[in-house]
């Protein structure tokens, strides 16, 4: 990285002159961001193209609700921006590790414990500017909360990978933070816990983060003063430091220790999903998260297995410890024609991410 | 742009909408009903009259057939065969559409799914709800209701309009600034391709693997795919929800207020505004109780927990006072809540009552740009001699001015659609959108040349391709073809000439 890398700057040139380039050739590119979040994905065969020269908030109005920034700045940078004044991202994304920028956490669409009270990475994108593979950017959306001209390519590019181009700016929809925050902690065997999240879950409460393990749930309530502390009086249970969130979101917890030798999957099911039984799969063997329809495993059991019990819930399953051929659930025949029609559509020449999702496309 | 009194863009133009196969109509109405017994499929003129237009009643077309399906075999085996045959497709919902998605083609058949109105499944421990499209918007919350919960988008149209059509726009409501749209409140799909195979797109769960084609299909009009079935999210009805109503003597000030709320750290549930025409017309119509010598007023609703909720309307009520509002009411009940908003919700019917027609337009803009465009479209609006009541999704930034005129004048509906188009580019020129939640159909098929260049017009054509190569499915909306744009659209044309003559006309 040059000098450059530290302060705003607008690379598109450059990288869209790569990307004709590769066009014209007809070479892989691997894009990274903060290569923080390689472990997510297959491997990808390319000459790397990187985003962090492409830096910086384009613009921000915290009356608007809405932020402009640059793929290649650090997610640090942008939260920190918003906390300045108040707000927040509503996803609270999660960043493994310090260089985490805004294309991967778009890219990846990967969301932290918030997610099912507040929405996801994708629900919060408001318009993208991207790089085709004839090297030109274009822009989707915009800076508006309401915009249903066109298709929504903006929210296509979230969860693609990189594999249909390469964003160069996002806009976001942000949130203020909330007036109170307070985190408790509940000793409840899973079953009761399981039951009182459905219960809550058809109440007005203020929760915005719930995760069960080892015999114990934790919440934590965000909103207006006077409701939180209603709320914390009315649930009892023991305080819980905030930063249990921030250990959860970026798997500090000791459940995540990297001395585990079995792979962790990620199970995304239906809220409300009874517990999944799994050979020799035990109860501390699986972190519940998002009011349980987020749930981590370690196991060593094949991924038809667990992809077999996820699916039968109609959920799916995603291996984050490498390895495996298909990391994400194999698509329904259908479903995967029209994957590889868009890629050939939008990549024809396979030059952005190829194979980082599904080695079909 | 129009001649006799009818705009343009109505009817298909084979030279710039791209040309489609011509077929007999016999032949096709004998081929269907030989593959699809049962299907009721209607071919006389004074049966299919009542499918000419939706709710962009100045633009209607008579479809070649229509067909009223009951089961997703006969949806199926309707689009196969469509598609050997090469006969275009338009899908239709409960009509209700403003931008003309809906309107019928003279060589093509009308899919209307309002037979498809049966609640499938509700859970209320997962909060979710499983939908045929033709379920009206409204009987999905009147189903949650008696378990405490709701569904959250609600267009002003909710008690005719359908949540495959819902789907198809994207549709929002007065609660989306907080509550989202309806991409943020589906979570999975089920879709008949145009070869007639159906897969499901999104999950039960949070996420699905793969692209995101459920958030793809949200706002396709129709384009990509036939909508078969929706689970939407549901959401725990809030314990308490108050409204505010706070009248200005100036627009601005008003526009001004609305930021000065979001800035106070609040998103209300919803935050209206209405301008001096549309208060009166309003009041005339239903006796809201709305101050009828305001400039305009803002409906402010908050919703949460009660104790939250207090604490916000003493600080909305404080922002208020401090922008200048002249008069704040807080409604005491219910039922002063469900007046208020009865005002709101029954805007477009009451200006309607004002003028033999109006015309309703959709654009979005960052709210910091509402006093420029609020003053941009009051000199329209001299300029043309026509009234313009202004509506507002004000949280949003979605504007509905509505544009009164009276067709059977002559050359006023021309003038209409000419003030409308300005507005538009009014929109996009300050960064906004010609389109919040109404789509662009038939209607703003030009103006999509003022938002997009032709590189990006050209991604969404390949968009289409990804799903219906042979562009049978409702074509000629949506997205304008680069000869379109040539000719009329936003590309202005200069001196007499083209922009791009180098472009295939077809
Ligand atoms: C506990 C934990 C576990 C993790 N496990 C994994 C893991 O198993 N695998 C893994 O990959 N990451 C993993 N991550 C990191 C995760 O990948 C990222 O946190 C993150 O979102 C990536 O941000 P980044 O900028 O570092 O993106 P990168 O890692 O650089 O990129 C992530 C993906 O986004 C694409 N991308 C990046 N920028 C753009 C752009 N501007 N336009 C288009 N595409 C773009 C990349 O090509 C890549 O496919 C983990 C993180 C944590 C905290
Ligand atoms: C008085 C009034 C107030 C309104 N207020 C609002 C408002 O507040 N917010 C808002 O967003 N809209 C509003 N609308 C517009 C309209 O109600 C919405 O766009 C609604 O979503 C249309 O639903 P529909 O069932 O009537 O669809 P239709 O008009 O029948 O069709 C609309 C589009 O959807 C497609 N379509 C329909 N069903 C399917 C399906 N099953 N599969 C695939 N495609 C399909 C059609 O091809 C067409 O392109 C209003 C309309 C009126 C008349």
């Amino acid at each position: 990285m040059s000098d450059t890398a530290n302060t705003d700057h607008d690379a598109s040139q450059a990288l869209a002159e790569r990307i004709r380039q590769a066009d014209a050739e007809g070479t892989p590119l691997r894009i990274v961001g903060g290569d923080t979040k390689a472990f997510y994905g297959r491997k990808v065969e390319g000459s790397s193209l990187a985003t962090r020269e492409h830096r910086g908030i384009t613009s921000y109005d915290p009356v608007e609700l809405i932020v402009s920034v640059r793929s290649g700045t650090p997610l640090a940078e942008l939260e920190a921006a918003l906390d300045a004044n108040g707000q927040m991202l509503g996803c609270e994304p999660p960043h493994f590790g310090d260089d985490a920028t805004v294309g991967g956490m778009v890219a990846t669409g990967l969301s932290g414990p918030r997610r099912p009270w507040a929405g996801s990475v994708r629900d919060f994108v408001l318009g993208t500017r991207v790089i085709n593979r004839e090297g030109i950017e274009q822009r989707f959306g915009g800076e508006v909360m309401k915009n249903v001209a066109g298709y929504d390519l903006s929210r296509l590019m979230v969860g693609a990978q990189g594999t249909l181009g390469l964003i160069t700016e996002v806009s976001l929809k942000v949130l203020p933070r909330p007036g109170a925050t307070r985190s408790l902690r509940l000793e409840l065997p899973l079953p009761e816990a399981l039951a009182k999240l459905a219960e809550w879950g058809r109440q007005p409460l203020p929760i915005t983060a719930a995760a069960w393990h080892d015999g114990a749930l934790a919440l934590r309530l965000e909103g207006g003063p006077s409701s939180v502390a209603a709320t914390r009086e009315r649930l009892g249970g023991e305080d819980l430091e905030d930063d249990y969130w921030i250990a959860l979101r970026e798997q500090r917890l000791g459940f995540f220790s990297p001395d585990d030798s079995r792979p962790l999957w990620r199970l995304s099911l239906p809220h409300n999903t009874p517990v999944i039984d799994l050979p020799g799969v035990n109860e501390s063997d699986v972190l519940y998260d998002w009011a349980s329809s987020q749930r981590w495993l370690r196991s060593d059991l094949d991924a038809e297995t667990i992809r077999l019990a996820s699916a039968r819930a109609d959920g799916h399953a995603t291996c984050l410890t490498p390895g495996l051929d298909s990391p994400f659930t194999p698509l329904a025949p259908v479903v995967e024609k029209y994957h590889r029609n868009l890629k050939a559509e939008l990549d024809p020449k396979g030059i952005f991410n190829p194979g980082r999702l599904y080695a079909a496309f | 742009m129009m001649s006799g009194g009818i705009p343009m863009n109505i009817l298909y133009d084979a030279a710039l909408d791209g040309v489609l196969p011509q077929n007999d109509k016999a032949e096709v109405l004998a081929d269907l009903q030989a593959a699809t017994p049962g299907l009721t499929l209607l071919h006389r003129e004074e049966d299919l009259r009542p499918f000419e237009c939706d709710g962009l009643s100045a633009y209607r077309v008579l479809p070649m057939l229509v067909a009223l399906p009951e089961t997703l075999d006969q949806v199926e085996t309707l689009l196969k065969r469509c598609r050997a045959l090469g006969v275009p497709v338009v899908t239709r919902g409960a009509g209700t559409g403003l931008s003309g998605g809906a309107l019928p083609l003279e060589q093509g058949v009308l899919l209307v799914m309002s037979r498809f109105n049966r609640i499938l499944d509700i859970d209320p421990d997962a909060r979710t709800m499983r939908v045929q499209p033709g379920v009206r918007n409204l009987a999905i919350s009147e189903a949650a209701s008696p378990y405490g919960l709701y569904y959250a988008p609600d267009p002003s149209s909710q008690i005719a309009c359908s949540i495959g059509g819902n789907v198809a726009e994207n549709a929002g409501g007065v609660h989306c600034l907080k509550y989202g749209l309806t991409v943020h409140n589906v979570m999975k799909v089920e879709v008949i391709t145009i070869e007639g195979e159906r897969m499901t797109l999104g999950s039960e769960a949070l996420d699905a693997p793969g692209f995101d084609l459920l958030a793809l299909f949200n706002g396709s009009e129709g384009m990509l795919g036939v909508v078969t079935e929706i689970t939407v999210k549901l959401l725990p009805k809030p314990e308490t929800a108050k409204v505010l109503m706070a009248s200005f003597d100036d627009v601005e000030k008003a526009g001004r207020a609305v930021g000065n709320i979001i800035a106070a750290g609040i998103i209300p549930g919803g935050l209206e505004m209405m301008d001096k025409l549309a208060i009166r017309a309003a009041e005339d119509f239903v006796k809201a109780g709305y101050p009828v010598e305001a400039e305009a007023i803002l409906l402010c609703e908050l919703d949460g927990v009660e104790a939250d909720v207090d604490d916000d309307c003493a600080t909305v009520r404080r922002v208020l006072e401090a922008a200048g509002a002249t008069g704040i009411q807080q409604a005491r009940d219910d039922a002063e809540r469900a007046k208020f908003w009865a005002g709101r919700k029954n805007a477009f019917p009451a200006v309607g009552r004002m003028s033999p027609d109006y015309y309703c337009m959709d654009g979005t803009i960052p709210r910091r740009e509402l006093p420029r465009v609020l003053k941009g479209i009051a000199d329209f609006s001299a300029e043309y001699g026509l009234r313009v009541a202004n509506v507002f999704h004000a949280g949003d930034g979605n504007m509905h001015p509505l544009i009164l005129f009276d067709a059977n004048q002559p050359g006023e509906l021309e003038q209409a659609e000419e003030l409308g188009g300005k507005i538009l580019e009014l929109c996009v020129e300050v960064g906004g959108s010609i389109t919040g939640e109404h789509g662009v159909g038939r209607e703003k098929i030009n103006q999509m040349c003022a938002q997009f260049n032709p590189g990006e017009l050209t991604i969404f054509h390949a968009v289409k391709a990804a799903f219906d190569p042979e562009r049978l499915l409702n074509p000629g909306k949506n997205i304008p073809t680069l000869a379109r744009c040539a000719e009329f659209g936003a590309m202005h044309v200069h001196n007499n000439q083209l922009p791009h003559p180098d472009l295939p006309r077809f």
